[in-house]
């Protein structure tokens, strides 16, 4: 076994390791809550070494043994998976370090089942990232789901099961009734599941088909949250805060979004999908999402549901850069997901901050809140400018390769959903900053101070500044990925 | 070497006389260890069959000399060569749960002639898997008949409905067997024959034969019968459900399997020439069947309460699988079915041990209500009952994604996408009867203690064989994938 597998493996067996420490430190409060933070570093570095040498034009892939003919059990780094694998292992550090805070400022109970399923669902987004074959993203694709259950189900309400319910039901039944079926199709046609750039579908593959296929893939990865199949995400807000921030804003929903890019980049190929033009039609649902769900956002009042909305819109930032289908679409979306999951991780740490220190969940009540909490709404309104897309915030690259790639398309009318779009993110991200700065105190709010929900989100706000200026840094990865 | 070479008569001599000798034996334990022997001779010479056909490709076998087809034969191929390994497998592994579970639940002076009886149904088994000729398998087929009927009505111990099941059986097993005999008349009328290969021969010559296809088709009927096919099923449930959970075992997991087999033997090995039959019974009886029993057995397990009525209903909707993947008429098709009765079989085999153990630990049957909190109460039994019950949803990394991946390979091939509409919508269906029950065992309170001090380890060990197996095919998977690609390549042809 060469370093880079060994690094590969111990990016995967980490979080594995981190959850099992949890269940054997149960009755040690400091130990147990340390192993999450500590596992997230060493999950981290791998990731930085696995993505580093991916940079450097290596390959990092074990195989363990074969499933059937063409599927494989294994590991195989792309580098739209090294970048993916970056961003869940690196924003698990802090979010770990926010669950603590979380969980001890609110109180909840069953804190060890928690963190334990927590580090399992990390475990299922790394083995997604790190996925040789479309097999195995699916194989984990389903544990996240059945790990992340019991998160949102957490509290144990009538309401809280219920929500529960409707997660599983919608993710579960759309990847078997459709997700699963088209990996069958896929692997009958070409024989094999292995992600190869420039697409494994044989040439002569009809366009017809070819659409039916990547509807059976986009509406079947229902952690895509592509309209009609959102509801879901909205439902599992119940969940505790930390869970919303890590899970339901950077990990579940980003594998979604991250399997349907892997999909047209790897298994159909981006040059396939432009000439043929089978993603059209995918490219006006992705933008019909984007702006229903922006307008949706506007009125919900609950802090955490308009962000799950907002979530859904953005998502489709990232369907959309695949359906689009050029180069710098899918660059921009690829680096979509980076920048809106350290930017949208930072809004949710700051609604559940805000939850904790000062008991309010909506935003009409937020009004004259910034002066007491004010590192929390700087944050927040850093990582708002990010997801709106102005510099010198992350975000802004990202938009501004999705507009190019419209361009590029030949789909100049996407420039015009993605301003709009642009437009209704500044009128409901800025309106909480705007009431907690501008308007004066309605009420007396008695305001705690949880030190460790207010640090991770000041520094992944920090992050999502400095993303800006570093590009550099991941860009790579992309380039690589869109590469002929 | 004598006795190497006379392994597919041995096969079924062997537990024909061991049957004998138990039913004399005074004690249930020596009776039980005369008939667990035997079982594992079995499963010895079903090995050594294995690697005679993986070296020679197929063996006939020719009773007392007389050479076909004057006399009987039986004749291995690759198309039941792993049939007989699965029936002699699980014959072990279910002989091994009955110590413990038959002993509990019929009475100790009855249990030297239950083995008896139980030794005669896997005799039967092995002939049914082996013999080539028609009228033979008549006789096997009443020998599996009446001793199951035997079995099942062995239940009645514990609940009396168990008699009417085991008469249901009885009648409708009867019924069944007198179609297949009148068939196998007319196709003896028509060809002077009863040697399956020699019919098949004197077929082709004959040409268009009214006699041979009106046989054909009562023979096929009387099969399905026996083979539980929607809508001749009928005796199967209340038969499963009702007999002692050793026997639902044996036979769930391996009685319907043999007579699928020979249904697929019947329809491609033999008939296939006589397409104008052939194919309309395909495509306009098997299909719209298999599809309504796989909807039927599903819808009605997931409204079902009792566990083992859950899992007959369930097998209704497997077997619709499995010929469903046959009825499309195809080399991959044919693969799909066979791959899915070896899974099939270890997995509903472990489903039902698994049962058995829960409805001992609550001394009653298994139901929705009685079983609440059992799961937690019966960790080791319930973890391997949910890795079966995954299996049986198809999750991979099980055996039964392989069945799964394969029948969907086969379907895709048609290019059929409303084919691939159904059996996506039935597979979803699938998992919420499975879920019920794991939401009933697991996330419930218990609400009773269980009448046993702990699960006991002869039982739960079983299922954990029949477990291991599982998992193991459904991670190396290349041995019974080729198995069913060999027994396609059998009947009709390498492809």
């Amino acid at each position: 076994m060469s370093d880079l597998q060994l690094l590969l493996a111990i990016s995967l067996v980490m979080p594995l390791l981190s959850a099992l420490a949890v269940l054997v430190f149960s009755n040690q409060e400091n130990i147990r809550d340390i192993c999450g933070p500590v596992g997230g570093l060493i999950t981290f570095i791998s990731a930085i070494f696995i993505a580093s040498a991916i940079m450097d034009g290596k390959t990092v892939s074990i195989t363990l043994w074969q499933i059937a003919p063409g599927i494989d059990f294994s590991f195989a780094v792309t580098p739209l998976g090294a970048l993916f694998g970056l961003v869940a292992s690196g924003l698990w550090i802090l979010a770990s370090i926010y669950t603590v805070g979380y969980m001890r400022g609110a109180k909840e109970k069953n804190q060890t089942r928690f963190a334990f399923y927590y580090a399992v669902a990390i475990h299922a987004a790394m083995a997604i990232s790190y996925s040789g074959n479309l097999m195995m993203l699916f194989i984990f694709y389903e544990v996240l789901t059945f790990s992340t259950y019991p998160l949102v189900a957490h509290s144990q309400t009538k309401e809280a099961r219920n929500a529960g319910r409707l997660y599983m039901g919608i993710l579960v039944a759309t990847s078997l009734l459709l997700f699963l079926p088209a990996i069958f199709w896929v692997w009958t046609v070409s024989g094999t599941l292995e992600f190869t750039k420039g697409g494994i579908l044989p040439a002569d593959f009809p366009p017809f088909l070819v659409s039916v296929m990547l509807a059976m893939f986009a509406f079947g990865i229902g952690k895509a949250a592509l309209m009609p199949i959102h509801r879901w995400l909205p439902a599992a807000m119940v969940a505790p805060t930390p869970v919303s921030a890590l899970l339901h804003a950077v990990a579940v929903v980003k594998a979604g979004v991250f399997s349907v890019l892997t999909i047209t980049v790897y298994i159909f190929g981006i040059d396939f999908l432009n000439t043929t033009g089978s993603a059209v039609w995918l490219a006006w649902l992705a933008a019909f999402t984007i702006l229903a769900s922006s307008i949706i956002a506007i009125t919900k009042d609950d802090l955490k549901a308009r962000l799950a909305y907002s979530t859904i819109s953005q998502l489709s930032y990232i369907v959309l850069g695949a359906a689009l289908a050029t180069a710098a679409a899918t660059e921009g979306a690829a680096l979509h997901i980076v920048m809106h999951a350290t930017a949208k991780i930072t809004l949710f740490f700051c609604a559940g901050a805000i939850y904790v220190n000062a008991h309010i969940k909506k935003i009409s009540e937020l009004d004259g809140l910034g002066p007491k909490l004010p590192l929390i709404f700087i944050a927040f309104f850093l990582a708002s400018l990010s997801i709106i897309g102005i510099p010198p915030m992350g975000g802004s690259w990202s938009k501004f390769l999705l507009m190019a790639g419209s361009v590029d398309a030949g789909m100049p009318l996407m420039l015009a959903v993605l301003a709009i779009s642009s437009l209704l993110n500044v009128y409901y991200l800025l309106e909480p900053c705007a009431r907690a700065f501008f308007k004066p105190a309605i009420k007396k709010v008695h305001v705690e101070n949880h030190i460790l929900t207010i640090i991770p989100p000041v520094v992944t706000a920090m992050i999502s500044l400095s993303l800006f200026f570093t590009i550099d840094w991941v860009r790579p990865l992309t380039t690589l990925m869109v590469m002929p | 070497m004598l006795i190497l070479d006379n392994i597919p008569a041995l096969l079924v001599a062997i537990p024909l006389l061991a049957s004998a000798v138990v039913s004399l034996l005074p004690s249930a334990r020596i009776a039980w260890g005369f008939a667990f022997f035997t079982t594992l001779i079995c499963l010895y010479m079903a090995f050594e069959l294995v690697g005679i056909i993986s070296s020679t490709q197929a063996l006939s076998y020719a009773f007392g000399g007389w050479e076909p087809p004057w006399g009987i034969v039986f004749v291995l191929d690759s198309a039941n060569v792993y049939l007989v390994l699965l029936v002699a497998f699980v014959s072990v592994i279910a002989t091994l749960y009955a110590y413990t579970m038959l002993a509990r639940e019929i009475a100790v002076e009855d249990l030297p002639k239950a083995y008896a009886v139980w030794l005669l149904a896997i005799a039967s088994l092995f002939g049914l898997a082996m013999t080539g000729d028609a009228f033979n398998l008549f006789v096997f087929l009443e020998i599996s008949a009446l001793s199951s009927i035997t079995l099942i009505a062995l239940g009645a111990g514990q609940d009396r409905r168990a008699l009417l099941a085991a008469y249901n059986y009885l009648i409708i097993g009867a019924i069944g067997a007198t179609f297949y005999v009148i068939g196998v008349g007319y196709l003896y009328a028509a060809t002077g024959s009863l040697n399956l290969i020699d019919i098949t021969d004197r077929l082709n010559e004959l040409g268009t034969n009214q006699a041979a296809i009106t046989g054909l088709a009562f023979m096929l009927a009387g099969i399905m019968v026996k083979a539980g096919v929607f809508p001749v099923h009928i005796w199967l449930p209340a038969a499963y459900s009702y007999a002692p959970s050793a026997v639902s075992s044996l036979l769930a997991a391996v009685a319907t399997k043999v007579a699928i087999y020979y249904f697929a033997r019947l329809l491609f090995g033999i008939f296939i020439d006589i397409t104008q039959l052939v194919d309309f019974f395909l495509l306009y009886i098997l299909m719209p069947v298999s599809v309504l029993a796989i909807f039927y057995g599903t819808i009605a397990a997931i409204y079902q309460s009792d566990f083992k009525r859950l899992f007959a209903l369930s097998s209704i909707a497997q077997i619709g699988y499995i010929t469903f993947a046959f009825s499309l008429n195809s080399h991959s098709g044919i693969s799909a079915g066979f791959i899915h009765i070896i899974n099939h079989a270890l997995i509903k085999g472990a489903l039902f041990m698994a049962v058995g153990i829960f409805a001992l630990g609550i001394g009653s049957r298994a139901t929705m209500s009685s079983m609440q909190g059992v799961g937690r109460q019966m960790p080791i039994t319930f973890a391997g009952f949910v890795l079966a019950g995954l299996a049986l949803i198809g999750v991979p990394l099980t055996a039964g994604f392989i069945s799964k991946l394969y029948l969907f390979k086969a379907i895709f091939e048609t290019g059929n996408g409303f084919y691939v509409a159904l059996i996506a919508l039935s597979s979803v269906l699938s998992v919420l009867y499975l879920w019920k029950i794991f939401e009933v065992m697991w996330l419930k309170e218990p609400v009773q203690p269980l009448k046993i001090d702990k699960e006991p380890a002869s039982a739960y060990l079983p299922v954990w064989l029949m477990v291991g197996v599982i998992m193991i095919f459904g991670v190396y998977s290349g041995e019974v994938i080729s198995s069913g690609i060999g027994a396609a390549n059998a009947l009709i042809g390498a492809r």
